[in-house]
């Protein structure tokens, strides 16, 4: 088929699964928090608040767009175009799946697969600095350039350790193209191991991946490294004076970002679509989860804790049923099976994002900054050092 | 296309090179020094050099001119003002300039009359793998020394802005 057209569906479809991800995102975070909190979270707009999302968009939509007087004009409207436009193209390069073939079509499960895709994904991460940064300058308000200066001054920071931890399970995969990086990590040891980043010799990168993850909350701004944002000290940091969608874009692009991290995560170190276990179960075990959930809510169905579960559970159970009878069929399993296990490493990572916002404080700016160059800096220089010396002696 | 996409982002480079100068407020001008390296990944892009258009953005682009935004933005610097000039410069400057750029260009014209046409995308030898081993093998030494000396700079952007202790 041709290239374009065919390119031109793909993006269609990932564009329209993204963003639909970053707004249900937003709803699942609100949800996990409140639950941590003993709270019930959104529970009006919709079954169990499943329509939070749709009313925030339209309000955010629909808002009155305030522009401060003194603003600098072109550079407060360019900040957030630049923020979430950069946050959305990374995920351009990220592989979901394998080669499939749908209708006749080969295609690879990934919108371009170019060989040097850590590089741009590294590239990309490293730009999005100007969009909090001209933010908070644009703004003409203290708290908004404090806040945009903090932030460029941690993203600077924290992308070095993010760079050696991304370095480490390179120099064992000897590629830079992310969809050769996944095919590394295919197979098993001892016939139960998955060859995954973080268990394959010579040096397995389990201190990388910590470091990752951690350089990843800071990337992105996320607690407990949200200082950019943080509204006992900030009002609101370097989004201050912005209102309605431009507001909106700054939002977004965090989420894409944690989005873009979190598929980076799974396709470096977890393996990305390979399935945890050998073949013969993987394939049966997202259509038995599946199952298992549509048992669970058709029970909570019988038995409702509030009188509307009656009639809202067993229609989830009847979804979720259906998706699992989806995952059986042979012609559908070669492209939904991969895509399930790269979206639940995924999903686990972005609970992982979650969770933590729910369990930990914010650290002190010196902290910060203390933490990324006396610890974490040495400890991926020293992780890279030793996967590169095993590499070498092993050949 | 090739050649189309050549001009277009040779053109936005040139634009935004000119931008840098025009410019009074230092923001805008570091951002537009932004747009010139962009510009010129994209024609590394194009030559085929990928590895070297990535490392461009990201230690140009994403390092050096985040960390002048950077300055430049706690420094809190205004847009500068212009001093007048001497009527001399104002009327003389664009044609010396000119003349400059034309002498430079016969000169290069002369010198090297022949060089090889521009192939797009026929580059191949800037790998990541090809850039390594030349690092390690043939050019070792510059290398080394080169990062030798920066670690010297940073000990000695240290030494300078430590604060004195008595």
């Amino acid at each position: 088929m041709n290239f374009f057209l065919l390119t031109l569906i793909k993006a269609g479809i990932v564009a329209v699964v993204l963003l639909t991800t970053l707004a249900y995102l937003q709803w699942v975070e609100r949800k996990v928090i409140a639950h941590i909190q003993l709270r019930l979270g959104p529970s009006r707009v919709g079954p169990h608040g499943l329509l939070q999302p749709l009313a925030d968009v339209v309000k955010l939509l629909t808002k009155e767009d305030v522009q401060p007087r003194e603003v600098n004009r072109f550079f407060y409207i360019m900040a957030p175009l630049l923020a979430v436009g950069l946050a959305l193209t990374s995920i351009a390069v990220i592989p979901f799946g394998p080669t499939v073939e749908i209708a006749g079509v080969e295609t690879n499960m990934q919108l371009a697969d170019i060989n040097i895709g850590v590089l741009f994904l590294l590239a990309i991460s490293s730009i999005s600095v100007y969009g909090v940064a001209l933010a908070g300058w644009a703004s003409n308000n203290k708290y908004a350039l404090l806040g945009g200066l903090r932030a460029a001054a941690q993203m600077v920071s924290y992308e070095l350790p993010l760079a050696l931890a991304i370095a480490s399970p390179l120099l064992m995969l000897n590629t830079l193209s992310l969809r050769e990086i996944v095919n590394g990590q295919e197979g098993f040891l001892f016939g139960f191991l998955p060859r995954w980043a973080i268990f394959q010799g010579p040096m397995p990168q389990l201190v990388a991946f910590a470091v990752f993850l951690i350089a990843a909350f800071a990337e992105t701004n996320r607690v407990p490294f949200d200082l950019p944002e943080a509204e006992n000290e900030l009002v609101a940091g370097f989004h201050t004076e912005y209102s309605s969608m431009k507001f909106a874009s700054f939002f977004m692009a965090e989420y894409a970002n944690m989005v873009t991290m979190c598929s980076i995560g799974t396709t470096l170190f977890l393996g990305g679509w390979h399935p945890p276990f050998p073949h013969a179960f993987s394939d049966f075990v997202p259509a038995l989860l599946f199952f298992g959930a549509a048992a669970m809510a058709f029970y909570h169905g019988l038995n409702p804790a509030r009188r509307k579960d009656r009639l809202t559970l067993p229609v989830f159970a009847l979804v979720f049923a259906a998706i699992g009878l989806l995952l059986l069929l042979p012609a559908a399993q070669t492209v939904l099976v991969p895509l399930f296990w790269f979206v639940s490493k995924t999903g686990f990572l972005l609970f992982v994002f979650i969770w933590v916002r729910g369990t930990l404080p914010r650290f002190r700016y010196d902290q910060l900054m203390q933490f990324a160059w006396t610890r974490l800096f040495p400890i991926g220089i020293l992780n890279l050092f030793l996967t590169g010396l095993l590499v070498a002696l092993q050949k | 296309m090739d050649a189309g996409l050549f001009f277009l982002f040779a053109a936005i480079a040139l634009v935004c090179g000119i931008n840098v100068v025009v410019q009074t407020h230092p923001i805008k001008s570091a951002l537009s020094l932004v747009g010139v390296m962009g510009a010129l990944a994209v024609l590394y892009l194009l030559l085929g050099a990928e590895f070297i258009a990535a490392v461009q953005v990201v230690v140009y682009a994403g390092a050096i001119m985040v960390l002048f935004v950077f300055v430049i933005m706690l420094l809190n610097a205004d847009g500068e003002t212009r001093v007048s000039r001497a009527r001399l410069a104002n009327w003389l400057g664009i044609p010396l300039l000119i003349t400059l750029l034309g002498m430079i260009s016969y000169l290069i014209q002369r010198e090297i009359p022949y060089s090889p046409r521009v192939v797009f995308g026929a580059f191949g030898r800037g790998g990541p793998r090809d850039v390594g081993r030349l690092l390690f093998t043939e050019y070792l030494l510059p290398f080394e020394v080169t990062s030798v000396l920066i670690l010297i700079a940073i000990l000695g952007a240290v030494v300078l802005a430590r604060k004195e202790i008595e």
